[in-house]
C-alpha cells in the first residue's frame, strides 16, 4: 500500500473543507495508476480499506470521520421522524429500540449484513456509499466499463453473482443490504457541502442506474459529506419484513435480499406497499408490480404469492444468474407472510 | 545390546470388544513388547489434552510466520497477469535500483507442473508462462513496501498467446495447445506418481487402463440391474490459514530453511539437490503450523526462490503468499467428469464396475480418481479409463486423500441408486458387497447411533424444506512411511526427550509421542520433552497420506524401550536385580515383585554418562506390508470409515443445510481419543464445504481466478456446522509396536457422498455435481425459469 496521510476531522464543515473527491473520482486512473494526490474520507474505512488493498485506490490523504461525535447519534424529532446519523454503525442500528420498534426491516437488513465484527465497524453511510463487490471491478487486471474501460466482462462471464434487473451496460447489484430497507421505507439523505449548506435527496433518486451514470452508484458530489439518514415517521398499520439469503448464513453477501413494508387498515385491506428487491439491480429494484399486486387485498398466501410472480416479472437473467429468479420469488411470498408478524 | 533372534509373539487382534482375539506374530528383534488394549494402558488411547495448545491459545506458539531473524529481508514475486504467454523480455535494472532492494532474480526452472520433453528440431524456445500467477521473477529487499514497490518496477514484456481454461474446450481437436511437446510425467495420481507412457492428444494424456481388471462388458451383459450416470465434480483449493510460508537464511557453512511444512526431512532433500548441497549442509525447522492438507509436501517453487534470492543477498529472506496467491499458485484438487456404470445380480452382487473419467489438474497430471472405485468392493470385473487434460490454469497438488474424496463421490452416489433399483437398504447392498469387516462394524455401530431406521421414501416431507438422510462409505490406506526414525535418551537427571523431524501440523503428533514414551517409560507425557520438526534430529516421515502417526509412533515406543533398557542396565545393581526383571511403572523402576525400587530420577543418576539414548526407525509391519514401493508402504487391511448425514432442502430457495454427520471411523488402535475426533471434525467440515459451497471460479476470456479470496470463495464457517457425531472403533491387528494407523484422510472422503445421498432421500432427485448451490440443486428440481441457461 502507497503511504498516505490520515488526518481527523474534528466536526462537518472541518470536513467539509478538506476539498475531498469522490472514491469513484479518485478511482479513475492516469497511466494505468489511480490519482495519488486525492483526498478522500473515511468513515468505517472496510471499503476504503479493501480498495486500498487491492491497489485499486491510492489516495494521498484520507480525512476520518470517526472524531465528529454528531454524526454518531440517532435523533428523534418531535413528528417521529429518526435521523440516522452517517457515523452510525449498523451493529448500533440494529439494536436500537426505535428502530427495531417501528422499522423492524432495518434493524434487520443492517443486523444481518456482514459479519458481528464487520458491523461493529461499518457505518451507515459508509455502508450506502461503498462501491460495487463485482469481482471483475475489484480486480485490477480488468479495465471494465465502470472503471472507464470499454467492455463489462460480466455480461459474457462469470455473472452468477450479478444482476437479473436493470442492467444496462453494467450488471452489478447494489452492495447495500440496508439501502433496500432504507428505500422501502422512502428514506433520504442529507449532503453537506461547504458552501452551499444542506441538500436533502430522496434515497431512491440518490442513486444512479448505469443508463443514468455508468462510473459511479450515486450522486454524491465531491466535497459533499453525507451527514444523516432520514426515515420518516411511522404510519398507522404499517408493518415490515426483510429477508436475506446467502449462500451462506455466516459472513456472506446476500444472493438475493428482499425488504417489504405495508400499510394496512384496521379492516385487514393494504392500503400501501413497497417491495424492494436488492442484489437483483443496480440499485435497489422497487417492485412496482408486486406493489400493485398488494393494493386493495388482504394479506393472505394467494395474495403474496401473486405479488412475488409480479415481482419477478421481467426479470432477464444473464447466462449464470437464473437461479436468483425463484429464489427472488420465494422471499418475496415469504416476506410479505413475515409482515404480519411485525403487527 | 545384545542381538536377539527374532522370535513368536501374542498379539490382541480384532475389534474391541465385539471380537477382540489374539494374533501371533513373529517380531524382529528389539521391538517392544505386546502392548494390551487401551482399555488397560495409562496413556495411550486416552484423550491426553496437546503438549501446545497452551502456546496455540495465547498466541505464543511460533508458526514460520512470526520468525524473525536479523537482517531479514522480505521477498515478493512477479507472476504471470496471462494464462499463456512468451515471456518476451525481462528486466529486473529498475527494481534493483529501488531503495532497500537487495536482490532480483528471475526464475526460469520451475516444478510441480507436467513435464514436457523438447519437441524435436525445435530450437529452445523462449520461457512460456502458462497460467496467471505462474512465477517470473523475485525481489528481496529491507522492507515489505519496498519489496512491493520493487515488483511494479519488473519490466516483463509478454507476447500472448492462445490459451484454454475450460475442460469440456480444451478437450476438442484444435484447442489451444497448453503444452508443444510430450508430457513425461511428473505430478502425481491418486497421492501417486503418474504412470509413463501414456498417449496424449492435444491436451488430453489418456485414456490410462491401467487396474481394470476381468471383463466389465461381459460383467455388465450379466447383470440384472446397471445402474449410469455422470459425476462432476470441481476445483477446490487447500486455503490453509497459514498460507505457505518460508524464511531462508544461506550462509557460507550452509542453509537453513524455517518453513511451514508437512515434511522437513523431504524439503532437505529437495533443497540439497536443487542447490547442489549435501544433506549434512541444509537443516529444515518448523515450529507451529496452522495448516497442511496436501500443497505444503513440497519445497516448491516459492522457496527455491526465497532460498535463491537469500544466497544473492547474503542476507535471510522471508516469503509468505498472500491469500490470492495461495489461490493461484500453492495446488488445489482437480476437477473431474466421472461416468460410471455398474451392474449388480438381484442380490446385490457386484457383476461390474467400468468408469471413463477426465479431469483437470491445470498444468500437471494427477486428475486420476480410479483408486477407490477399483479397491473398496467386491467386483471381479473393473474398467478403467482415465485422462488427464491439460488447462491453462494453476498445478494441482495432493489434497486431503486425492483421487478418493472425488471418486467417492460418484461411486457411492451410484451404489445408493443401484440399493434403490434393488430394492435394497444401502446399508444391506452393502454387507453384501463389502469384504471389509471394519467398515461392516462401522456401518451397524453408525447406523444405531444416528437412527438410520428413521429414513424415509425420497421426498418425503411436503412442505417447502424437506429433511433427508443418507450414508456412504470411505476407503484409504493404511499408510506407513518406513523413513522415520527419532531418538529417545534418558538424561542423568531424570529427565527424557525425544527427537525427530517429524512436524506437527496441527494434528498433534508431539502430544501422542509424549504419551507413547510415558506410557513405556512408566512416567507422565508432561515429563517428556518432544523436540521435533528439526532435520537436525534424526529424519521423520512426512506428514501425508495419514501415515505420520503410524510410522513415528513404534519407532519412538523401541527407542524408549530400548533406551529403557539401558537404564536398567545402569540401576541393576543398585536394586540388586537382574536388569532383565526390571519394570518402569508411576516414575519408579521397581524389582518384578515390587519388593526394591527407586524413583526414575534416582536410577538416572546411576547413568555414568549425561544421557543415554537409542534410536529407533519404523520397522515393517509384523507379517509384511501389503504393498511397498521405496520409503512409501501400506499395511495389509485398509481403513474403513462410514458417514452419515442429515440434512435439510428448502426446494424454493435451492438451500442445503447439514444438521447431523455420524462418522464412524478407524484408524487401528487409536492413540488419543480427542485428537482424532478434531481430526475427524476437520474433515467432515471440509467434506461439507467441499459439497456445498467451495470452487475456484476461473474466468473463461481471461484466465483469470475471479474468488482468489475468501469472500467469494465460500468455505463453511460457524453456521454452517452441523452437530458432528464420531464413533471410534479400537482395531487391533498387531503389525506394529504401537498398532496406529491415521485418520485424517479417511475422515474426509465419505462425507461429501453421505450428503448427496441424503439430498437425494430429501428431494427424490439426484443431483449430479459439485458443489450443490441453489444454483445446482435449483436446475436439479427443474425450477429455473424457462429458457435460461443452466449453470
Ligand atoms: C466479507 C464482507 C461481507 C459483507 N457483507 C455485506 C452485506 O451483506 N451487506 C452489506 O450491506 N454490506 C456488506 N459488506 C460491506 C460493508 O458493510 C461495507 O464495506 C461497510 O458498510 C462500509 O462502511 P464503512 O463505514 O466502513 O465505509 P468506508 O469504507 O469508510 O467508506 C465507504 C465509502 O463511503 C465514503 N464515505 C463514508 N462515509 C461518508 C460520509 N459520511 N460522507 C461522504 N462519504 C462517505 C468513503 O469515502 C468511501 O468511499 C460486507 C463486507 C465484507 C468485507
Ligand atoms: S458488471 Fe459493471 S462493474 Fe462488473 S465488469 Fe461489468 S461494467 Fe464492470
Amino acid at each position: 500500500m502507497k503511504r498516505f496521510e490520515l488526518i481527523s476531522a474534528a466536526d462537518v464543515p472541518a470536513a467539509a473543507q478538506a476539498r475531498s473527491v469522490t472514491v469513484a473520482d479518485a478511482m479513475r486512473t492516469k497511466g494505468g495508476r489511480p490519482a495519488t494526490d486525492a483526498v478522500v474520507l473515511k468513515a468505517g474505512g472496510i471499503d476504503l480499506l479493501d480498495l486500498m488493498k487491492e491497489g485499486l485506490l491510492e489516495p494521498g490523504r484520507i480525512v476520518n470521520l470517526r472524531d465528529i461525535p454528531e454524526l454518531a447519534r440517532i435523533s428523534e424529532e418531535p413528528d417521529g421522524t429518526l435521523r440516522i446519523g452517517s457515523m452510525v454503525t449498523l451493529a448500533q442500528l440494529a439494536a436500537d429500540p426505535a428502530v427495531r420498534a417501528r422499522h423492524a426491516a432495518l434493524a434487520d437488513a443492517a443486523g444481518r449484513s456482514a459479519s458481528p465484527q464487520i458491523r461493529h465497524v461499518a457505518t451507515i453511510g459508509g455502508n450506502l456509499l461503498q462501491r460495487p463487490r463485482c469481482w471483475y471491478f475489484r480486480s485490477l487486471h480488468h479495465h471494465c466499463a465502470r472503471k472507464g474501460g470499454t467492455t463489462c466482462f460480466a455480461f459474457a462471464g462469470e455473472n452468477q453473482h450479478h444482476a437479473i434487473f436493470g442492467h444496462d451496460g453494467c450488471a452489478i447489484v447494489h452492495p447495500s443490504t440496508a439501502a433496500t430497507a432504507l428505500v422501502a421505507f422512502n428514506a433520504s439523505v442529507e449532503l453537506f457541502a461547504a458552501k452551499r449548506g444542506t441538500r436533502v435527496v430522496a434515497l431512491e433518486k440518490f442513486f444512479l442506474g448505469p443508463s443514468q451514470d455508468l462510473s459511479r452508484e450515486n450522486d454524491l458530489k465531491s466535497g459533499e459529506i453525507l451527514t444523516a439518514v432520514v426515515l420518516p415517521p411511522a404510519r398507522p398499520g404499517m408493518r415490515s419484513a426483510h429477508l436475506r439469503q446467502g449462500e451462506l448464513e455466516s459472513f456472506d453477501w446476500p444472493i438475493a435480499d428482499v425488504a417489504v413494508v405495508i400499510e394496512v387498515e384496521p379492516n385487514g385491506v393494504c392500503r400501501r406497499a413497497s417491495v424492494v428487491l436488492g442484489a437483483a439491480a443496480p440499485v435497489p429494484y422497487r417492485a412496482k408490480g408486486a406493489e400493485a399486486a398488494l393494493v386493495g387485498k388482504r394479506i393472505s398466501e394467494d395474495a403474496a404469492r401473486g405479488a412475488a410472480v409480479a415481482a419477478i416479472a421481467g426479470a432477464a437473467p444473464l447466462g449464470k444468474n437464473a437461479y436468483k429468479v425463484p429464489v427472488f420469488e420465494a422471499l418475496v411470498r415469504r416476506a410479505i407472510l413475515d409482515t404480519a408478524r411485525t403487527a | 545390546m545384545a542381538r536377539e533372534d527374532p522370535q513368536l509373539r501374542k498379539y490382541p487382534s480384532g475389534i474391541d470388544p465385539a471380537a477382540l482375539g489374539e494374533v501371533e506374530r513373529n517380531v524382529p528383534a528389539g521391538e517392544a513388547p505386546p502392548l494390551a488394549p487401551n482399555a488397560d494402558l495409562a496413556w495411550i488411547g486416552k484423550s491426553v489434552a496437546r503438549i501446545n495448545g497452551r502456546a496455540k491459545v495465547t498466541g505464543a506458539a511460533r508458526f514460520t510466520v512470526d520468525v524473525k531473524l536479523p537482517g531479514m529481508l522480505h521477498a515478493r514475486l512477479a507472476r504471470s497477469p496471462y494464462p499463456h504467454a512468451r515471456l518476451a523480455s525481462l528486466d529486473l535494472s529498475m527494481a534493483r535500483l529501488h531503495p532497500g532492494v537487495r536482490a532480483a532474480l528471475p526464475i526460469n526452472e520451475t516444478v510441480g507442473r507436467a513435464v514436457e520433453t523438447a519437441a524435436e528440431g525445435k530450437p529452445p524456445s523462449t520461457r512460456r508462462v502458462l497460467y496467471v500467477g505462474d512465477i517470473v521473477a523475485g525481489v528481496a529487499a529491507a522492507t515489505p513496501e519496498a519489496a512491493q514497490e520493487a515488483l511494479r518496477l519488473v519490466r516483463a514484456e509478454y507476447e500472448p498467446l492462445p490459451f484454454v481454461t475450460d475442460l469440456e474446450t480444451a478437450r476438442v481437436d484444435g484447442a489451444p495447445q497448453v503444452f508443444d511437446g510430450r508430457v513425461r510425467g511428473g505430478g502425481f495420481t491418486d497421492g501417486m506418481a503418474a504412470a509413463a507412457g501414456i498417449a496424449q492428444r492435444g491436451n488430453v494424456r489418456g485414456p490410462n487402463t491401467s487396474g481394470s481388471r476381468g471383463d466389465a462388458i461381459a460383467g455388465l451383459a450379466q447383470a440384472d440391474v446397471v445402474v449410469e450416470g455422470e459425476f462432476r465434480t470441481q476445483v477446490q483449493t487447500h486455503c490453509c490459514l497459514e498460507t505457505h510460508a518460508v524464511v531462508a537464511d544461506w550462509r557460507a557453512d550452509g542453509l537453513t530453511v524455517y518453513m511451514s511444512t508437512q515434511y522437513t526431512a523431504g524439503v532437505r532433500s529437495e533443497l540439497a539437490h536443487a542447490f547442489g548441497l549435501p544433506l549434512s549442509a541444509v537443516r529444515v525447522v518448523v515450529d507451529a503450523m496452522g495448516g497442511g492438507f496436501g500443497s505444503k509436501s513440497g519445497a516448491g517453487n516459492y522457496v527455491r526462490a526465497a532460498v535463491a534470492l537469500s544466497r544473492e543477498a547474503r542476507a535471510p529472506v522471508r516469503l509468505v503468499l498472500d491469500r490470492r496467491e495461495e489461490h493461484l499458485d500453492s495446488g488445489n484438487r482437480p476437477a473431474t467428469v466421472q461416468r460410471l456404470r455398474v451392474g449388480a445380480r438381484r442380490d446385490g452382487t457386484l457383476t461390474a464396475i467400468a468408469l471413463d473419467t477426465y479431469g483437470t489438474a491445470g498444468v500437471t497430471l494427477g486428475a486420476g480418481v480410479g483408486n477407490f472405485a477399483q479397491s473398496i468392493y467386491d467386483c471381479a470385473n473393473f474398467a478403467i479409463a482415465q485422462s488427464d487434460v491439460f488447462i491453462n490454469a494453476g498445478p494441482a497438488s495432493a489434497m486431503r486423500a486425492p483421487g478418493n474424496v472425488q471418486g467417492a463421490y460418484a461411486l457411492e452416489q451410484m451404489i445408493d441408486e443401484l440399493a434403490e433399483k434393488l430394492s435394497m437398504d444401502p446399508l444391506a447392498l452393502r454387507d453384501r458387497i463389502d469384504p471389509s469387516a471394519v467398515r461392516r462394524e462401522e456401518r451397524r455401530a453408525g447406523a444405531e447411533r444416528f437412527g438410520w431406521s428413521r429414513r424415509r421414501a425420497p421426498g418425503f416431507d411436503s412442505g417447502p424444506v424437506k429433511r433427508g438422510i443418507g450414508m456412504a462409505q470411505s476407503y484409504w490406506g493404511a499408510n506407513v512411511h518406513t523413513n522415520a526414525s527419532c531418538e529417545v535418551r534418558i538424561l542423568r537427571d531424570g529427565s527424557v526427550e525425544l527427537l525427530s523431524s517429524v512436524q506437527d501440523i496441527g494434528t498433534g503428533i508431539g502430544t501422542v509421542l509424549a504419551q507413547v514414551v510415558a506410557e513405556e517409560l512408566g512416567l507422565r507425557p508432561e515429563e517428556i520433552a518432544i523436540r521435533i520438526g528439526d532435520t537436525d534430529f534424526p529424519a521423520g516421515p512426512p506428514s501425508y497420506g495419514s501415515l505420520t502417526t503410524a510410522s513415528i509412533t513404534p519407532p519412538a515406543r523401541n527407542a524408549a524401550h530400548r533406551a529403557l533398557r539401558k537404564l536398567f542396565d545402569a540401576v541393576a545393581p543398585a536394586l540388586d536385580a537382574a536388569p532383565e526383571s526390571l519394570v518402569a511403572r508411576a516414575g519408579r523402576i521397581a524389582t518384578a515383585d515390587n519388593a526394591r525400587s527407586v524413583s526414575f530420577r534416582e536410577a538416572a543418576a546411576h547413568l555414568r554418562t549425561e544421557s543415554i539414548g537409542a534410536v529407533a526407525s519404523r520397522s515393517d509391519d509384523y507379517g509384511g506390508f501389503g504393498r511397498k514401493m521405496g520409503d512409501m508402504a501400506s499395511a495389509k487391511s485398509a481403513l474403513g470409515g462410514v458417514q452419515f448425514a442429515q440434512v435439510a432442502v428448502d426446494v424454493e430457495t435451492g438451500i442445503v443445510r447439514v444438521e447431523r454427520i455420524v462418522a464412524a471411523q478407524d484408524c487401528g488402535r487409536p492413540m488419543n481419543p480427542r485428537q482424532i475426533e478434531s481430526q475427524v471434525h476437520g474433515g467432515v467440515l471440509m467434506g461439507v464445504s467441499y459439497a456445498l459451497y467451495e470452487e475456484r471460479i476461473l474466468d473463461r476470456h481471461t484466465g483469470h481466478v475471479l474468488n482468489a479470496d475468501l469472500e467469494h470463495y465460500k468455505i463453511a464457517r460457524s453456521r454452517e456446522t452441523p452437530e458432528i457425531e464420531m464413533v471410534l472403533l479400537e482395531n487391533y491387528q498387531g503389525t506394529s509396536a504401537t498398532d496406529a494407523y491415521g485418520i485424517a484422510e479417511p475422515s474426509n472422503i465419505a462425507t461429501a457422498p453421505a450428503i448427496a445421498n441424503a439430498v437425494y432421500n430429501a428431494i427424490g432427485v439426484r443431483v449430479h455435481r459439485l458443489p450443490m448451490t441453489p444454483s445446482t440443486i435449483l436446475a436439479a428440481l427443474g425450477r429455473m425459469p424457462a429458457g435460461s441457461a443452466l449453470p
